[in-house]
């Protein structure tokens, strides 16, 4: 009972943090807020018992903060205020307000909240130890039996510092009439 | 239920951010805030009530751990997809980095009407 | 001209003091995750921190004759391919793809549960310099963005 208000808390902190986020003007500080967020996220994850996951968020969360904020030190902070489509804004708000609706009814098909369908699950508790050997059964679904999983995500991260580099990689010339191209078009 | 509830707000939030925003950076921490939210959910779907890490400690009784362990299951999924989540992050920014060189701003109507 | 590379000499001495911890605590961190909470995941997470630590506090010219993007990029491939013919090596012995083909060991020991401190550092390797290698090539780009106005005024 006291983790689920503890959770309560957390959630609305959270709700807080990322309105803060999206609202705000200043990049920068739209930055730091998000980081909040997901602080508060890997203390939820520890309340809900996954302590693995708790230390992945918090040290994932400074990287992407340090890449985050790469990104918007050195450009203007102005954000942007002209909004010339008011009506693009609400449109938005309606839809969102119309899936709110809609996922409240689907939310009653759902397993309720600590009482979890452990079908394959119970499997992997039961065996692990005697078929994989390790004391940390999160490991052992990750490496023993769903091992292709983190091939595919080996093959991900691949693609991914593989598109940085084809992005950010440059030829000077090229560029420079780049910029001359559109100085021009101005 | 609130719980579920609240935690599909989050997720809102972040379609909201990267439908209606113009700022790239905003788009991008748009699709932040819904990463967190789903690996939220799976990590609560997987709750036991009152249950322990799915890890065995030497002074644990291996039936009472198999009743009371929570589901490992997700939070595996889940490890690997936040690793995943910071790599198309830094995807993402790499991303937006070369838009504003090119075109000198982060407005994304402002980069439609100069590609045109 | 080396006292303008990087940050001030408070953050260069700090780094200088915790890198090594960092770097341990990371190893350590990997070594046993397949005992206690943690794994190849946030060990190779925790190894790039303190490779941008350095690259953060001493600048990218000092780091990059140490350990190039290349180089980086090389230890990431070479993970990957200690991951890959693990799982061959399990096809075969065993007839299946990524088998857990060791001894199973006793639970609680450093040296059980077979190939999975194999892996653990496969997927060390190829997350820690994946996202290093990342993170360098966004700081590259960084006199780039400070140069483009000057460019604009000509």
């Amino acid at each position: 009972m006291e983790t689920i208000i503890i959770l309560h808390i957390i959630l609305v902190f959270m709700i807080i943090g990322s309105i803060i986020t999206v609202e705000i003007k200043n990049m920068l500080s739209a930055v730091i807020s998000v980081g909040a967020v997901g602080f508060a996220l890997s203390l939820a994850f520890l309340f809900l018992e996954a302590p693995d996951i708790a230390i992945t968020q918090v040290i994932v969360e400074v990287l992407a903060l340090v890449i985050l904020i790469r990104a918007t030190i050195n450009v203007d902070n102005v954000a942007i205020e002209k909004r010339e489509h008011i009506l693009s804004d609400r449109t938005a708000l309606i839809f969102v307000g119309m899936i709110l609706v809609f996922a409240w009814f689907a939310f009653r098909s759902l397993p309720p909240f600590g009482e979890p369908s452990m079908r394959v699950s119970q499997y992997y508790l039961t065996h692990g130890l005697r078929e994989v050997g390790a004391t940390n059964f999160v490991t052992s679904v990750i490496l023993d039996y769903r091992g292709y999983d983190t091939l595919g995500e080996a093959i991900v991260l691949f693609t991914s510092i593989s598109g940085s580099f084809a992005i950010l990689r440059r030829l000077k010339k090229e560029q420079h009439k780049d910029f001359l191209r559109i100085d021009r078009e101005h | 239920m609130t719980l579920y509830f609240l935690d599909f707000v989050l997720l809102v939030i972040g379609i909201y951010a990267l439908v209606a925003k113009r700022h790239v950076v905003k788009k991008i921490l748009g699709v932040a805030i819904m990463e967190y939210s789903v690996n939220f959910f799976l990590i609560l779907i997987g709750f036991r009530e009152a249950g322990v890490a799915p890890i065995l400690t030497k002074d644990m009784d291996m039936a009472t751990f198999i009743k009371t362990a929570v589901d490992p299951l997700p939070q595996a999924l889940v490890l690997t997809s936040i690793v995943i989540g910071l790599g198309t992050l830094a995807l993402m920014v790499s991303i937006a980095i070369r838009l504003y060189e090119r075109y000198g701003t982060f407005d994304m109507h402002e980069i439609n009407r100069l590609r045109g | 001209m080396e006292k303008h590379i990087g940050m001030t000499p408070i953050v260069k001495m700090i780094t200088r003091i915790i890198c090594g911890p960092m770097l341990v605590f990371g190893a350590y961190i990997v070594l046993y995750g397949h005992i206690t909470p943690g794994g190849g995941f946030p060990g190779g997470v925790m190894v790039a921190l303190a490779y941008i630590l350095i690259t953060l506090a001493y600048g990218r010219v000092v780091v990059e004759s140490k350990v190039s993007g290349i180089a980086a990029s090389v230890v990431d491939d070479i993970g990957a391919l200690i991951f890959w013919s693990v799982g061959m090596i399990g096809l075969f012995i065993g007839g299946n793809f990524l088998l857990n083909f060791l001894e199973k060991g006793e639970p609680f020991h450093l040296l059980s549960a077979g190939t999975l401190i194999i892996n653990n550092i496969a997927i060390t390797l190829k997350v820690g310099m994946c996202l290093y290698a990342i993170f360098l090539a966004l700081a590259i780009l960084q006199r780039v963005v400070i140069e483009k106005p000057k460019e604009e005024e000509e």
